[in-house]
């Protein structure tokens, strides 16, 4: 079994991990550290007039109020980064511990909470978004709540499979014999021995977290005007595609770069957890 | 073998039971007074009377839930409270479109991935190979309006102005009728799930192709076409099934996205109108028939699994 820190090193070791650090990394700084630069930059704030709407004003022109771009792109990152983190580890946390007490413990319990998962699984993750949006109301800890949800079934999926791999193991058999308590022998013994593959589920449902909180802000269902959200530029903006394209390429871009940076991340951490760093296309 | 295809069936009616509870008891859901919150505080008296006696909420719970269910099993799935119309109407032609831009997709997808997967596998190692595991890795990574606008900017908008952004057809119009504006969206779909089949096929192909039984169809002299669509595919084929039709199932969902972007009037762009109306029928409606979908398509995964690998039986039970 690998050790975790085995698993970092060699994922950092491959040029994908590196490229994809630095990606996300660039995009990162930007949403955390934009909401301050854009006002002292361009001297307007997100939701203060600049101009004229879609002019070519300022660096990147002014939105269909008038805003300017730049600043509302600037400050258009740190919410969308937020909710997403909160989400994955709402839904890792869940995800790990129901499947971790379903692939250890077996029997009627194993088959009470994968059946349940097989009921929230047979909702495509933004559908059952949809669903929960349409009755509450688009609000910010529903988002957070209901993507969370919605990844936990499929990492308990995982969690259970790879607990089920490690739990006839005689570490495991020898605590077992030292009377140790159930939370304990899954916090101490279960928990470290699994990460690599919960590590892989970690990258890919950031990944997805990030898609699934801007795909609903862009179709108007997730953060709310005014505030300056990509997800929302793109939706507000993609009428003037043809005259003002940046207020729709610079969050298009956004996205992609720090979707495509923790994809590349999670990759090589899948590499590095299978112990195939030689076969992995650089 | 059919007992236990049976068995899957029956699992999926009961998944499929647990989904329309799930659906009702979501409404339940709905803050405070259901109709004032659907109709706003401006309601009339004699409009929250009359929605209340549609939405029959002076019935108990576990009657409303019969009434609903019994309605969506002989096919009826109630009135629309925003259009006042029955919901069957609403969503005739819209599923058609719907199904059009899916089963395009689907088969794209499908011909394209199990293509380049196979020959990505025959390439292994070489540049051939490497580029296409760091496109699909990259494409893998985009969430769907970011593949749709690029698209747009690429093939409508700005660099080759080609295509229509937006769906033309006037309303009563099927969408076929203008075969240039399904492009876009078809083309999205395809590249969403594209590369999830590429790598599943390129990996299940590399072992296969590794295998005894290849080599031995090698030495016995077959011509390498025939060793490739004879004895390596239909090894190949079960693994990458469940993978398609994962991402087939994820379809459902992801046309959401794509038909808002491309205004495209399908059953996705109407479940969007229905939650910014809280058109709580509507909303009901679609997502258990995305959710009934995707369920079958599962279903039919499994199945496949199981007619074309023996061994998989008992991990499928499972």
């Amino acid at each position: 079994m690998t050790t975790q820190s085995t698993v970092f090193r060699r994922a950092l070791s491959l040029p994908q991990a590196k490229i994809g650090l630095a990606l996300t990394a660039v995009v990162v700084l930007l949403a955390v550290l934009g909401p301050w630069l854009g006002p002292w930059l361009t001297g307007y704030d997100t939701t203060g007039f600049a101009g004229k709407p879609f002019q070519s004003d300022g660096v990147a022109g002014t939105d269909g109020l008038g805003r300017d771009v730049f600043t509302r792109f600037l400050a258009g990152g740190a919410t969308l980064l937020l909710y997403a983190v909160l989400a994955t580890a709402i839904g890792v946390v869940l995800g790990t511990a129901l499947g971790m007490l379903a692939g250890y413990t077996g029997g009627r319990l194993d088959s009470l909470i994968m059946r349940g998962n097989d009921v929230l699984l047979s909702f495509p993750q933004l559908v059952f978004a949809l669903l929960a949006i349409a009755m509450l109301g688009p609000q910010g800890w529903l988002l957070v709540l209901v993507i969370g949800i919605t990844h936990a079934p499929r990492v308990a999926r995982v969690a259970r499979q790879a607990t089920v791999a490690v739990k006839d193991s005689d570490y495991i058999k020898a605590a077992q014999l030292y009377a140790m308590p159930r939370r304990r022998i899954l916090l101490r013994e279960v928990l470290p021995n699994i990460t690599g593959p919960l590590m892989v589920e970690l990258g890919l449902r950031l990944t997805y977290s990030i898609g699934y909180v801007a795909s609903l802000s862009f179709l108007g269902l997730g953060i709310q005007p005014p505030s300056a959200d990509w997800g929302l530029m793109i939706n507000e903006n993609r009428i003037a595609l043809v005259v003002e394209p940046w207020g729709v390429l610079l969050p298009v871009l956004a996205i992609a770069v720090l979707t495509v940076g923790t994809n590349l991340i999670t990759d090589s951490l899948a590499s590095a957890a299978a112990g195939r760093e030689k076969e992995v296309a650089a | 073998m059919s007992r236990l295809i049976v068995r899957r069936l029956l699992v999926s009616l009961a998944v499929l039971w647990l989904v329309t509870l799930l659906v009702f008891v979501a409404t339940l859901l709905l803050p405070g007074d259901p109709v004032r919150a659907i109709l706003g505080q401006q309601a009339t008296p004699e409009r929250i009377a009359a929605l209340r006696a549609q939405l029959d909420l002076d019935a108990p719970v576990w009657e409303r839930y019969l009434n609903w269910l019994g309605g969506v099993v002989t096919g009826d799935l109630g009135t629309s409270t925003a259009t006042q119309g029955p919901v069957n109407d609403l969503l005739g032609d819209r599923i058609g479109a719907s199904l059009v831009l899916l089963v395009a997709a689907a088969v794209l997808s499908t011909l394209v991935g199990l293509a380049l997967g196979t020959w990505s596998a025959l390439r292994r190692g070489r540049a051939a190979d490497h580029t296409v595991s760091g496109i699909s890795l990259v494409i893998a990574a985009l969430p769907e309006f970011v593949i749709g606008v690029a698209l747009i900017v690429l093939l409508s908008t700005t660099v080759f102005p080609l295509l229509p952004s937006v769906t033309l057809a006037p309303p009563g119009e099927p969408v076929w009728s203008q075969p240039s504006q399904l492009v876009l969206p078809v083309l999205t779909l395809a590249l969403v799930v594209t590369p999830y089949i590429t790598r599943m096929m390129r990996a299940t192909m590399s072992e296969v192709l590794d295998s005894g039984y290849v080599e031995m169809a090698r030495l016995k002299g077959i011509p390498e076409k025939t060793v490739l669509l004879r004895h390596a595919l239909p090894h190949a084929i079960g693994p990458v099934a469940q993978v398609i039709a994962l991402q087939l199932a994820w379809l459902a969902g992801g046309v959401v996205v794509v038909e808002f972007l491309f205004r495209y009037p399908g059953v996705g762009q109407a479940l969007i109108d229905a939650v910014n109306n809280r058109d709580v029928e509507v909303v009901q409606a679609i997502t258990l028939l995305i959710a009934a979908v995707y369920i079958v398509v599962n279903l039919l995964a499994d199945i496949v699994g199981i007619l074309t690998n023996p061994k998989l039986r008992t991990e499928v039970t499972r």
